[in-house]
């Protein structure tokens, strides 16, 4: 075992994955700059600077694919995809199905996402609801370093386009880039299993759709992605004092999403609680109920997301997001 | 046509010393997040913005805050938004990318390239409701390669719209140099979409006034879109702690923990022949070497070089600047007394 911050472990299994396949190929803005480490040993053919045309190189990044290569393509923050949408919501998710399955697009679009450092309603969001909402394409939102390193390693091998959302809270690059930008007058308040951690000597894959049981409880179960996850973790924690005993599974890809797990949990707990950085409204949390009335289960639910446009003002912000006081206040109420 | 460089300067001053407090509160740790501020592109701001009048509209981009302060927005108002003020320019809601300012009808957006179909919108508006008005889209020479820029460019052109095109060129796309990932000449991109324009050094602001004054002009007597490009240095590059620059002024602090696997990475075993990892190097070492260079010399700052240009007396300068001073430090001690009580409000503030 080695011991890895986030960022690094992403790095790692892009150089590892880099290694042993000569098709996969990082195009983004400033890529040169932000993987230096990457563009200094593989070169400017693998490690490729692109102008600031998002639609142009997300769309080639599909036609690239298409012609043989593996492209992890960068967008700083997710909420760019919005420039780029045609390019993964017509086209990267379609073509195999128009295809008739015969003509695959294995790429990765590689984004930071997530709130939590101050940067306001344009440059935190999660999206993953969004964008797991449009068959074809895969979601992921790793909330730790094993994690990130491992999702990556499978999103380079898949032969779809995979959306790899590595949270700007958890990445240490990120939110020194985006957050305090050299200064030591700012703190924020990150979970520490998410941003630092032992990874395996060599990356193996970890399978989409398979969730972490980080904790198991017998009263109520909490479900969620990136540092939603830590932050239910920690109510987990708060609640155990109260005698309230709660699940917490991380669900670590979106889409596909493990409803086995959940549904097996929910059943025996009879509570779901949801935890989701993404927006309320028609994403995450509506679809894990879903599952649930699917299940043919009846249980009690709740859930804590983003119900409008993040706050600039750090206070509102951090009350806009999940955060233990809301996740505890409606697990309590689940409990009535 | 000739400005009135006394005014000119003090909206340069102005501009100048509300983002340098903006700064000092940002390293100070009162403001999170990115910090994207116009020091050294206030010769543009101001040269173009003092032709707008009532009723014209400006499209800015995420470095949108001296041209709220250009078109009249309240600088205490700016600075509160910066700090997430509930008694800021927008509730605390938008911060610095995110300003909005109805009455001036101006907008800025955090997504590159935006401000060209605003624009347009804001223009076709201009052209049905308020004919004789104009609107104005700031962007870098980076937004250049958007699509959507371009398209809102030839959609001017399509509708004849009232609409300056500002192009501020500080040959950085972010941290990427522009030259190395732009085709062309932006000015000739422009005209090939039917926006013709001109190019200027846009540290002379007299200079910026004189060209933008001909283009706003046209286009406010219907004679369609323009394009100007004006060239300038931003000592802070992209945003407040860029890591080109960091690295730049502190190489050791910041280059120590960097090295060590920089250089383990270009020597690791497999990877690409060595000549390219050399040239990789190479332009590593370049990429520092330009941030280096960008120091707000003399000849590159407009502030600078308008008030050797000056002919009052310096009595009359020393008051005037003195009075900026004054504005800047009400506008900051109004922000940082709101602080106070927004650690109190916020908490129960809605939308």
């Amino acid at each position: 075992m080695r011991e890895m911050t986030y960022a690094q472990a992403i790095e790692d299994a892009l150089a590892q994955a880099m290694t042993s396949d000569e098709r996969v190929v990082i195009f983004g803005e400033d890529v040169q700059a932000l993987r230096m480490n990457l563009f200094a040993r593989f070169g400017k053919h693998r490690v490729r600077q692109t102008p600031i045309s998002e639609s142009a190189f997300l769309g080639a990044a599909v036609a690239a694919a298409m012609a043989g290569l593996r492209p992890v393509a960068e967008l700083i923050m997710i909420d760019f995809v919005a420039v780029a949408a045609d390019a993964l919501i017509n086209h990267a998710a379609k073509i195999e199905a128009f295809s008739g399955g015969r003509w695959q697009v294995p790429m990765v679009v590689r984004a930071g996402c997530g709130g939590g450092y101050g940067d306001g309603g344009q440059h935190e969001q999660a999206l993953w609801g969004w964008l797991a909402h449009i068959p074809g394409i895969k979601v992921v939102a790793p909330s730790t370093p094993a994690d990130a390193g491992g999702l990556l390693t499978a999103a380079i091998a898949d032969d779809g386009p995979v959306v790899f959302l590595e949270h700007q809270l958890l990445s240490e690059d990120w939110l020194d880039y985006l957050g305090s930008g050299g200064r030591s007058t700012v703190s924020y308040d990150i979970p520490v299993g998410g941003r630092q951690g032992e990874v395996p000597d060599r990356w193996v894959p970890i399978k989409f759709g398979e969730a972490a049981v980080r904790r198991r409880g017998s009263d109520l179960t909490m479900a969620g992605v990136g540092v939603g996850i830590h932050r239910a973790a920690e109510a987990a924690e708060v609640l155990s004092r109260e005698g309230i005993s709660a699940s917490v599974l991380d669900l670590r890809s979106v889409a596909p999403l493990d409803c086995n797990t959940v549904a097996g949990d929910v059943a025996r707990t009879g509570r779901l609680l949801v935890v989701d950085e993404d927006y309320r409204d028609f994403g995450l949390s509506g679809e894990l109920a879903a599952t649930l009335l699917e299940a043919g289960l009846t249980a009690r639910y709740a859930r804590v997301a983003v119900e409008g446009t993040i706050p600039f003002d750090p206070v509102r912000e951090r009350a806009a997001l999940p955060n233990i006081e809301r996740i505890t206040a409606a697990a309590r109420n689940l409990m009535k | 046509m000739k400005p009135d460089s006394v005014a000119l300067y003090r909206k340069m001053l102005t501009c100048r010393r509300v983002e340098e407090a903006i700064a000092g509160l940002w390293y100070e740790g009162r403001i999170s997040g990115e910090m994207h501020l116009g020091i050294g592109e206030e010769g543009i701001n101001a040269g173009v913005l003092d032709h707008l009048g009532d009723g014209d509209a400006v499209a800015l981009d995420h470095r949108g805050t001296a041209g709220m302060v250009l078109r009249g927005v309240d600088p205490a108002a700016i600075v509160k938004e910066c700090m997430g003020s509930v008694d800021g320019l927008c509730c605390g809601n938008g911060g610095h990318m995110h300003l909005f300012s109805k009455q001036h009808l101006a907008a800025s957006s955090g997504i590159v390239g935006a401000a060209g179909p605003a624009a347009c919108g804001f223009a076709l508006a201009a052209q049905q409701l308020r004919p004789g008005t104009v609107a104005v889209a700031f962007f870098g020479e980076g937004a250049m390669n958007q699509g959507m820029l371009m398209e809102a460019m030839n959609l001017a052109t399509a509708w004849d719209l009232p609409v300056l095109f500002v192009c501020r060129d500080n040959g950085m796309a972010i941290t990427t140099a522009s030259a190395s990932v732009t085709g062309g000449d932006l000015q000739m991109r422009a005209r090939g979409l039917g926006v013709s324009g001109r190019s200027v050094d846009g540290a002379d602001a007299e200079m910026v006034w004189r060209v933008a004054g001909e283009l706003i002009d046209r286009a406010r007597r219907g004679r369609g879109p323009a394009f100007l490009r004006a060239t300038c240095t931003r000592p802070e590059g992209h945003f407040l702690g860029d890591p080109l620059v960091r690295m730049a002024r502190s190489p050791l602090a910041q280059l120590k923990p960097r090295l060590g696997p920089l250089v383990a990475a270009a020597r690791s075993a497999e990877g690409a022949p060595m000549a390219q990892r050399v040239a990789s190097l190479g332009k590593i070492t370049s990429m520092l070497g330009r941030a280096v260079r960008t120091e707000l010399g003399p000849a590159h700052d407009p502030v600078r070089r308008l008030r050797k240009r000056l002919t009052i007396t310096s009595e009359a300068l020393v008051k005037l600047e003195h009075e900026v001073e004054g504005i800047v430090k009400d506008a900051v001690d109004k922000a940082l007394t709101s602080e106070t009580a927004n650690e109190k409000e916020s908490s129960r503030c809605g939308k």
